[in-house]
C-alpha cells in the first residue's frame, strides 16, 4: 500500500501538477461536468490530460501553487482569501515516529496543494476501511493552498529537556519573545512545537488540509490552538487593491510585495551566515492573536479613528496626501498614530512581511464579539524586525487602547521542499 | 401525493455524473468486487418497487450498486432474521446511484428500499450461498479468531450474570453501599464486549441507555437508572428492585444470545475500533457514569476488549501489514500502562471527578493514538 501512495503523491516528471496515477479532485468536476462517464480503466491518462492545460468546462481555475521550491510556498506567495493555521504539540518522545510523521506530511502536503486527495483517496483502500482521505475538499480545485511549516523553541528545549536532540541546532533568532507593555496571553493560544499554515481562497480546503495532517500526526502530534481567518488584511500585491481590517482600516500598504527579490533577500529569508545553517532559505514567523474591542471602536469619532492610523478611512491616503500610495510625509501624522510609528522610515528600514487575516470567534462570554486581527509576519531574524518594532508600537501606539495580544507564538520556517523526496524539516533532522 | 417527476434531461446529467463517480470508486474497490468475477448486484429502487439483479449470490463481499431511479429520497436495507441491520444506506437521491459494500455470511435476509425513508419499505428476499468468493476464502486462521472471540464473548457474559446477580441481590436487601461497590464490577463482561452486546439491538436500549438517549415514551431501565438512584437519590425502592430483577433477565438473555451473534473478522477490527471510539465519545468526557463517575473502569474493560479482538487478529494482521501491527502494539502498551496508573491493588480505579483536565488529555491522546491506527486493522485482515 505505501508504494502505490508513493506513487500518487509523486508529481509528473515536468514537474507541473498533474498526477500520474489516481485521479484529481478537479478532474473529476470537470468530467462529470461535461457530461462523460469514465471507465476505471482510463481514468489515470484523462484525468492528467485534464491536469495538463485547461479544465474543459470547468470554470476556469488560478493555478495551484507549486510546493517545490527553494523557499517554502506561503511567505511570499500572493495572500490567498483564507486561512486555517494550527499551532501542534508533539505528544511523543520518539524522533523516529517524528521524522516519520514530517515525511508523511510532506508527501500529503504535496497531493493536497496540487488538489489531489491524500494516500488512496477518499473512497479509495477498502471499503471496510476509514478512507486516508476525509472528502470534504472532494470537487473543489486546490484554491491555491499553501501549507508552511515552523518549528517552536519548545521542539529544541522543552522545559530542559531535549526530546530530540535538537538543542545545539536552536537558532539564536528563535528567540523566546519578550513580554511586550499590555501583552495579556493565555497559554492555549500560545507556543507550540510545530505549526503549519494553511492558505487558500476556499476555508473548506484549508480547514480539509489541516484535519488530514492533524489525523495522520495522531499520536505523534494533536492541535494545541487553531485560528481560522478570513478577509487578508495585508497584501503582497502591490498591484491589487488593500484589503481592510475590522477597524475598516486599510493596512499593510506597505508590505513587501511577494515578487520583489531584493526587499525579500533583504528581510524576510535567511542568508547563510545568518545563524543556524539549516534555515537558510527559510523564514521566522511570529503569530499574534490580536483581540480588538471593536465595540470601544465602534462608538469612536472618525476623527479619533483616523487619527489612531494617521490615514484618511476611505482613501487610505495618509494625512496630507491624496492617494494611498503616496509617500507620508511621517511629521504630519500624529505622533502616536500607527502607521507613523510602524513605517519603515521611523525604523531606519526595517520591514516584515505580513500576511494577517481577520477573525471572529463568537462572543467573549460578556456580549461581545470575540474578533480582531491574526497577525502573521515573517522575517529574517525576529530579533531585529518584530521585536524591536512590537516593543516601540506596545509601549506608544495610539491604536493599544482598542486591541490587546491575546495569544503569541513564534517559529523558524525552515526553507523549501525542493524535489520529491525531500521532506519537511530536513535540513533540521535530516 | 403523487411523486413529483424530475425531469428527463435532469436525470440524464445527474445519472451521467453519478456513474462517474461510480467508475471512480469502482477503480478504488474493484480489487475485492471483481476477484471472483461476480460484479456487483445491481439495485433498481423507484417510488413503488425495489429490483434486484439477481436474488442468490455467494457469501463474503457483496457489493451493491443501487440506482435510485423514483422521485423521492430513497434508501436501502439489507436485513437479516428479526430485522437485524447488516447493513443500510441513506439518503439516496432521486437520480443518483450509490455502492453499498458489505460482507455477508451464508443465510437468507431481505434487501429493503424505502422510497420516502419511511416504512417497512419495499423488501426483496435475497439468498447468500456458502462457498468461494474472493474475500470468504478460507483462511484458517480467520476462521479461528472468529471461534475464538465467541468464545471470549461467551466467557465475558456467563463471568457477567454472577455479578449482576450479586448486585441485584444488594438492590434487593436494600443495602445501597454494597450495590454502589458492586455496580462497576457487574459492567466489565458488558463492555469488554459491547460491539456484540449491541448487537443484539433490543437489548442493549433495556440494559445501558443513559437518561439523555432516551426516545420519547421510553422507559429508563438498566445500569444507568440504577446508577442514578444508587448515587444521587442515595435510597432504593421498590421500582428500584423491580429495575434490578430485570436487569438480571436481561442479561441472560444476551448470555444466550451470544451463540448466534454475527461475528466476521472485519466486524471484530471494526468493533474493537468502536470500542476507542465509545472511550473517545462518552468516557473522556465523564458522562458514561456521570453519577459513579466509575467511567475509567468501562474504560479499561472497552480497551481490553479491543485489545482481545486484536491480539486474535494479529497472526493475520501483522502479516498483511507488519507496520500498522508494530504501531498497535505499541499503543495498546501504552493505554493499558496509563490505566495501569489509576487501578488500585483490588482492582479498583480512580473515581473519574479526581482526575484532572490535564489527566483527561493525556487519555484522549492515547484513545486517539490508538483508534487512529486501530481504525485500519479492517483492512489489515480483509484483503491480500
Amino acid at each position: 500500500m505505501d508504494a502505490e501512495n508513493e506513487q500518487q503523491a509523486a508529481p509528473a516528471e515536468s514537474g507541473g501538477a498533474a498526477p500520474r496515477a489516481g485521479l484529481s479532485r478537479r478532474a473529476v468536476i470537470g468530467w462529470a461536468g461535461a457530461g462523460v462517464a469514465l471507465g476505471a480503466a482510463a481514468v489515470g491518462t484523462v484525468a492528467a490530460a485534464t491536469m495538463s492545460s485547461e479544465d474543459g468546462a470547468a470554470a476556469p481555475q488560478t493555478p495551484d501553487v507549486p510546493f517545490y521550491g527553494e523557499h517554502q510556498s506561503g511567505i511570499s506567495t500572493p495572500v490567498q482569501d483564507r486561512l486555517h493555521f494550527a499551532a501542534f504539540d508533539v505528544i511523543t518522545d520518539d524522533r523516529d515516529a517524528l521524522v516519520k510523521m514530517l515525511k508523511e506530511w510532506t508527501k500529503a502536503a504535496a497531493s493536497i496543494t496540487g488538489g489531489r486527495e491524500v494516500g488512496g483517496g477518499a473512497v479509495g483502500v477498502v471499503p471496510e476501511s476509514p478512507p486516508d482521505d476525509t472528502g470534504e475538499a472532494l470537487g473543489l480545485p486546490a484554491s491555491r493552498l499553501t501549507l508552511t511549516i515552523g518549528f517552536g523553541r519548545t521542539l529544541f528545549d522543552k522545559d530542559g529537556t531535549d526530546r530530540f536532540g535538537l538543542r545545539a541546532k536552536l537558532p539564536e533568532a528563535l528567540v523566546e519573545l519578550p513580554k511586550f507593555k499590555g501583552d495579556r496571553l493565555e497559554a492555549a493560544r500560545s507556543g507550540g512545537d510545530l505549526c503549519i499554515q494553511a492558505c487558500a481562497d476556499d476555508p473548506q480546503v484549508a480547514v480539509h488540509a489541516i484535519r488530514n495532517l492533524a489525523r495522520i500526526g495522531m499520536g505523534v502530534v494533536n492541535v494545541r490552538w487553531s485560528q481560522l481567518g478570513f478577509g487578508k488584511t495585508s497584501s503582497t500585491t502591490p498591484d491589487s487593491q488593500t484589503p481592510r481590517n475590522l477597524m475598516g482600516f486599510k493596512d499593510g500598504t506597505h508590505n513587501i510585495a511577494g515578487t520583489d527579490a531584493d526587499a525579500l533577500g533583504k528581510h524576510v529569508w535567511v542568508a547563510p551566515g545568518d545563524g543556524a545553517d539549516w534555515m537558510t532559505g527559510g523564514s521566522y514567523l511570529v503569530a499574534r492573536r490580536i483581540r480588538m474591542t471593536i465595540e470601544t471602536w465602534d462608538r469612536a469619532s472618525l476623527k479619533d479613528q483616523e487619527d489612531t492610523f494617521g490615514r484618511t478611512k476611505i482613501e487610505g491616503a495618509p494625512y496630507g496626501k491624496q492617494k494611498e500610495r503616496d509617500t507620508p510625509d511621517l511629521s504630519a501624522l500624529p505622533a502616536d498614530s500607527h502607521v507613523r510609528l510602524a513605517h519603515p522610515d521611523s525604523n531606519d528600514g526595517l520591514m516584515i512581511l505580513r500576511r494577517g487575516y481577520s477573525f471572529t470567534d463568537g462572543t467573549d462570554g460578556l456580549g461581545r464579539l470575540d474578533a480582531g486581527l491574526f497577525f502573521l509576519a515573517y522575517q529574517r531574524d525576529t530579533r531585529k524586525a518584530f521585536v524591536p518594532l512590537q516593543t516601540k508600537l506596545a509601549a506608544n501606539d495610539k491604536l493599544n487602547e482598542y486591541i490587546t495580544h491575546v495569544g503569541s507564538a513564534h517559529f523558524a520556517c525552515p526553507p523549501g521542499v525542493r524535489k520529491p523526496g525531500e521532506w519537511w524539516g530536513q535540513s533540521l533532522f535530516g | 401525493m403523487p411523486a413529483r417527476r424530475t425531469s428527463a434531461a435532469a436525470f440524464l446529467v445527474l445519472a451521467v455524473a453519478g456513474a462517474a463517480l461510480v467508475g471512480c470508486s469502482k477503480k478504488d474497490s474493484g480489487a475485492s468486487t471483481s476477484a471472483d468475477g461476480s460484479g456487483p448486484v445491481q439495485v433498481t429502487a423507484t417510488d413503488s418497487s425495489c429490483e434486484l439483479s439477481k436474488t442468490t449470490f455467494p457469501a463474503g463481499h457483496v457489493e451493491l450498486a443501487v440506482a435510485n431511479k423514483g422521485g423521492k429520497v430513497t434508501e436501502v436495507y439489507v436485513y437479516a432474521d428479526g430485522d437485524k441491520i447488516v447493513t443500510e444506506r441513506e439518503n439516496i437521491g432521486p437520480g443518483t446511484k450509490v455502492t453499498i459494500n458489505a460482507e455477508i455470511k451464508a443465510g437468507t435476509y431481505e434487501v429493503a428500499c424505502k422510497p420516502g425513508m419511511t416504512g417497512d419499505g419495499i423488501r426483496q428476499k435475497i439468498t447468500v450461498t456458502a462457498g468461494a468468493s474472493a474475500s470468504a476464502k478460507a483462511d484458517d486462521r480467520l476462521t479461528r479468531a472468529v471461534t475464538d472471540y465467541r468464545t471470549y464473548a461467551q466467557e465475558q457474559a456467563d463471568a457477567t450474570i454472577p455479578v449482576v446477580e450479586q448486585f441485584a441481590a444488594a438492590i434487593t436487601a436494600g443495602d445501597v453501599e454494597k450495590a454502589k461497590s458492586l455496580f462497576a464490577a457487574s459492567r466489565v463482561g458488558w463492555e469488554r464486549t459491547e460491539p456484540v452486546a449491541e448487537s443484539f439491538g433490543d437489548i442493549d436500549p433495556k440494559t445501558d441507555t443513559r437518561e439523555d438517549a432516551l426516545e420519547d415514551g421510553q422507559q429508563w431501565t438498566g445500569w444507568h437508572r440504577l446508577e442514578k438512584s444508587l448515587w444521587v437519590d442515595g435510597k432504593i425502592g421498590d421500582e428500584e428492585k423491580t429495575l434490578a430483577a430485570q436487569l438480571v433477565t436481561d442479561l441472560k438473555d444476551w448470555q444466550k444470545r451470544v451463540p448466534g451473534a454475527e461475528i466476521t473478522p472485519t466486524g471484530m477490527a471494526n468493533g474493537a475500533k468502536e470500542l476507542l471510539d465509545e472511550v473517545s465519545k462518552n468516557k473522556i468526557t465523564g458522562e458514561e457514569d456521570r453519577y459513579s463517575h466509575t467511567d475509567l473502569s468501562d474504560f479499561a474493560a472497552n480497551v481490553e476488549g479491543a485489545r482481545q479482538a486484536y491480539e486474535l487478529l494479529k497472526p493475520v494482521a501483522s502479516e498483511n501489514e507488519p507496520e500498522l501491527s508494530k504501531t498497535l502494539d505499541g499503543e495498546f502498551e501504552k493505554i493499558t500502562g496509563l490505566l495501569g496508573k489509576y487501578r488500585a491493588a483490588d482492582g479498583t480505579y480512580t473515581s473519574y471527578d479526581k482526575v484532572t483536565e490535564d489527566e483527561r488529555k493525556t487519555f484522549s491522546d492515547a484513545v486517539n493514538s490508538l483508534g487512529e491506527p486501530l481504525s485500519k486493522l479492517a483492512a489489515a485482515v480483509v484483503v491480500k
